[in-house]
């Protein structure tokens, strides 16, 4: 009916009596970076193993590539690249024979393994690790690993779960960086993150999830333009007492805002005018910081919940 | 384009490669206990009942036994062990499965590389079997397949088990099964040493048809009654494998 | 210097056997009991009918001593490799410890020690099963016991010291197979070292294991030679001794860095 490379209609994954993903609609188009955003247990490793054809669909339809995971497992995955949330590097072999390895399962040929194994070391950075063995690299190596391992096969859609998790702030933006090459190069990708940064860095277009449900999707900017205000003020208090006065002034007000554990949260177009209102009706608080909206505010905004617990 | 689980046995080769001495040392195992209990022990014993009733030397009974226990050693030690190890802390299935690979092409990959390390071995063994004179018959060389078979059939029955397990403490019942069976599935004496109504029981476990099978095989008495020793191996390695495959599709894609 | 606190040590691993000790019990007892049935009972029922005698004495009193002390070797290899391993690199058990006040030759005295308390445990049981299939012959067999926790020493302390200088567990295969195994085929377990071709039969001397099955066999049958007894006991006490001093200093370079 379309040419969308993954559709899911009413997608769904039982556990027994535990429902991780509820019922799902959702289209990624060619060419675009497509993002599950949500905390940890949202359903998004779910959906992405039923998009990697590694998980049985329980209910609802699902389509990649054009085909059925159900019975065309073997065939979609020789054109997806997965990088999966924990590394499953071979430990036993060296860089470059993970890469030759890996090749080989796709059924392709020696010499076109070997030459394209080159050109994706040099361009995760890893030429010059190529004979060491995986068990010596770094965190971020290992990652960068990963991801050349996933494109072995010259995939046109690929498939990280939690790209990032774990690493360093360094090799994250590395990641990011190779990432962003891939998507110029008209790569698909879609990703599963809890960080709201990787979101905003990566993804055209996302899906915010919750308990096994979407609960919004679109671009990052209109997700935050539609979920939040422009601005939010975030308002912090040393004493129990001074917060609890604070917050009792504000639920006067009709000013959206959120109460966290370590700080409380104002929505505004304006952030500068508001605190200077908050001080005039007496909240003093010992730190106010006033910065943009993210998708962090979005998740906050529509689940009252923080996407990191 | 090849079947797809060959690439699974490439990747065994590939790591092997590094470990070659740990490989050459796998050939020393059953000829140390053919030097020891064979030769050894065999000084003190003399002769014993074959299998066409006649009297042989002691040695020449044992050898075809070690080579029965050395094919079933070889082929469990790669599919439970180190099968364990792969699927649980490795996580080099995950891997496979994110391919074309399938969990059945994963079954059938590392069975068959464990058929293929157990046939090397059994081999050398045979091999040197023979230099000793130890075979009497032509039909000695059909001891070879015959060891695949053995192998073929403990690959998949520890396969399926190892299916089942949950840490590498569960491991000691692995340990526990294979050491009665190498000692008495008549590969060190004969099943007339034991009562009656035990030879029936043993009559009925594993090893004891892959000896009975080399043993035969190694003296030329061919019999029908072989062919159950056969099928028997043959039933016990297609189920393993079989649920082995199913186990690992539960397992692995949840 | 490692003090009594290695007692703590001890303390530690008798604790986490309640967990492991199936494998124990399988390498002390349950293997030689097996090997007892099919080659003491099952291939010393060939010997002449199972009436031929093998040193005097017959094959199953023969093979009695060589099965007790070579599961004492076999027992301590065993838990002298891998589980040093998971002590220094995988689970890393000796680093927390050393974190406390005992030392790395606490934690190195504690482990070998407790492998002896294994070793004294599985044997005497194992005496016992021996006995009542009429495989012990002399009132010294008690004696037994004490030259068998000798022979696991003997194995624990060198392997134990040489598991703490490795990074991985590559080498360890090796040993048992081109080490552990023939040493338990050929140092007089299974039939008498006098068999052997004449220029190989001095080498015995080399085999630890040797000296432990002629301590084992001269108190189960009852043919001790007391000056041969002697030199053994002094061999294998030299063996733990220098052992001892080597895993004290590997554990002190592994576990204080």
């Amino acid at each position: 009916m379309s040419d969308a490379l993954i559709e899911g209609k009413k997608l769904t994954k039982r556990f027994e009596d535990f429902v991780a993903v509820d019922g799902i609609d959702f289209r990624v188009e060619p060419g675009e970076a497509f993002g599950f955003l949500g905390p940890n247990g949202a359903g998004k490793t779910s959906t992405m193993r039923m998009i990697s054809c590694v998980s049985p669909v329980t209910d609802g339809e699902l389509r990649v590539l054009g085909m059925n995971p159900a019975t065309q497992g073997s065939e979609i995955r020789a054109r997806l690249g997965a990088v999966p949330q924990e590394d499953t590097l071979d430990l036993e072999l060296t860089v470059r024979e993970n890469l030759l390895i890996y090749g080989r399962y796709f059924g392709l040929a020696r010499p076109v393994i070997r030459e394209r194994a080159d050109e994706l070391m040099s361009f995760v950075q890893l030429t010059d690790r190529s004979g060491d063995r995986v068990d010596e690299l770094s965190g971020g190596m290992k990652r960068r690993l990963t991801i050349a391992r996933a494109l072995i096969n010259r995939p046109e859609l690929v498939l990280l779960d939690e790209p990032t998790t774990g690493l360093d702030p360094q090799a994250r933006h590395l990641v990011w960086e190779r990432l962003y090459q891939l998507k110029r190069q008209g790569v698909t990708l879609v990703l599963t993150t809890h960080y709201m940064d990787e979101a905003e860095q990566l993804c055209d277009r996302l899906v915010i999830m919750d308990g096994g449900l979407i609960v919004a999707e679109g671009s990052p900017r209109q997700l935050i333009d539609q979920h939040s205000t422009r601005e939010v003020v975030e308002l912090r208090f040393d004493a129990d007492d001074d917060r609890a006065k604070a917050l009792a002034l504000i639920s006067r007000t009709d000013v959206p805002h959120e109460n966290l554990a370590d700080r409380i949260l104002i929505y505004t177009a304006d952030g500068e005018t508001e605190v200077e209102q908050l001080g005039r009706s007496g909240v003093h608080p010992e730190t106010v910081l006033v910065r943009r909206s993210s998708l962090e505010d979005v998740f906050l905004r529509l689940t009252g919940r923080t996407l990191e617990e | 384009m090849t079947a797809l689980y060959f690439h699974v046995i490439e990747r065994n080769v590939l790591a092997y490669r590094r470990l070659w001495g740990i490989f050459l040392t796998g050939f020393a195992e059953p000829l140390l206990y053919l030097a020891s209990i064979g030769i050894g022990v065999g000084a003190l014993v003399g002769t014993v009942k074959g299998p066409g009733g006649q009297m042989v030397p002691y040695d020449q009974f044992v050898a075809p036994g070690l080579l029965a226990a050395a094919a079933m050693n070889g082929s469990v030690f790669d599919t439970t062990f180190n099968f364990f190890f792969k699927y649980k802390y490795a996580k080099t299935f995950d891997a496979m499965l994110a391919t074309p690979l399938g969990p059945v092409d994963v079954a059938r990959g590392e069975l068959g590389w464990a058929l293929m390390r157990g046939t090397i071995y059994a081999a050398a063994f045979l091999f040197f079997m023979a230099i000793l004179g130890l075979t009497s018959s032509w039909w000695a060389i059909l001891c070879l397949p015959a060891a695949m078979l053995i192998g073929f059939a403990f690959a998949g029955a520890g396969m399926a088990c190892t299916t089942f397990m949950r840490s590498f403490v569960d491991f000691d019942y692995v340990n526990m099964a294979l050491l009665p069976l190498f000692l008495f599935s008549a590969t060190f004496f004969p099943l007339s040493q034991y009562p009656a109504g035990v030879q029936w029981i043993i009559r009925c476990t594993p090893l004891y048809q892959g000896v009975a099978l080399e043993r035969a095989l190694a003296f030329g008495e061919l019999s029908w009654t072989l062919s159950i020793n056969v099928l028997y191996l043959a039933a016990m390695g297609l189920i393993g494998l079989h649920i082995a495959g199913r186990r690992l599709a539960l397992l692995l894609q949840p | 210097m490692p003090t009594l606190l290695a007692t703590r040590v001890v303390e530690h691993q008798a604790h986490i056997f309640r967990k492991f000790w199936r494998g124990s019990a399988v390498a002390y007892l349950i293997n030689p009991i097996l090997f007892l049935g099919a080659i003491g009972l099952g291939v010393g029922g060939l010997v002449k009918g199972g009436k031929g005698t093998v040193d005097g004495v017959s094959y199953l009193a023969f093979v009695v001593p060589g099965l007790m002390a070579a599961s004492a070797m076999n027992g301590a290899a065993a838990e002298s490799l891998w589980p040093i391993m998971a002590g220094t690199k995988w689970i890393r058990t000796f680093h927390a410890m050393v974190a406390t006040p005992v030392g790395p030759g606490d934690v190195f005295l504690g482990v070998v020690a407790w492998t002896a308390v294994r070793a004294a445990i599985g044997g005497t049981l194992f005496l016992i099963v021996a006995a009542l299939f009429g495989g012990v012959l002399s009132w010294w067999a008690p004696l037994a016991i004490p030259a068998a926790v000798l022979t696991a020493l003997a194995f624990a302390a060198p392997l134990t010291a040489f598991a703490g200088t490795q990074d991985t567990d590559f080498r360890f295969p090796v040993i048992m197979r081109l080490g552990v195994v023939p040493l338990f085929l050929f140092s007089g377990t299974f039939f008498p070292v006098s068999q052997l071709p004449s220029w190989l039969q001095p080498l015995c001397w080399l085999s630890p294991l040797w000296h432990g099955v002629q301590l084992c066999r001269g108190a189960t049958t009852g043919s001790i030679d007391p000056p041969e007894a002697v030199a053994n006991v002094a061999i294998l006490m030299a063996i733990v001794v220098l052992g001892a001093r080597w895993g004290i200093r590997t554990f002190t370079k592994k576990l204080a860095t």
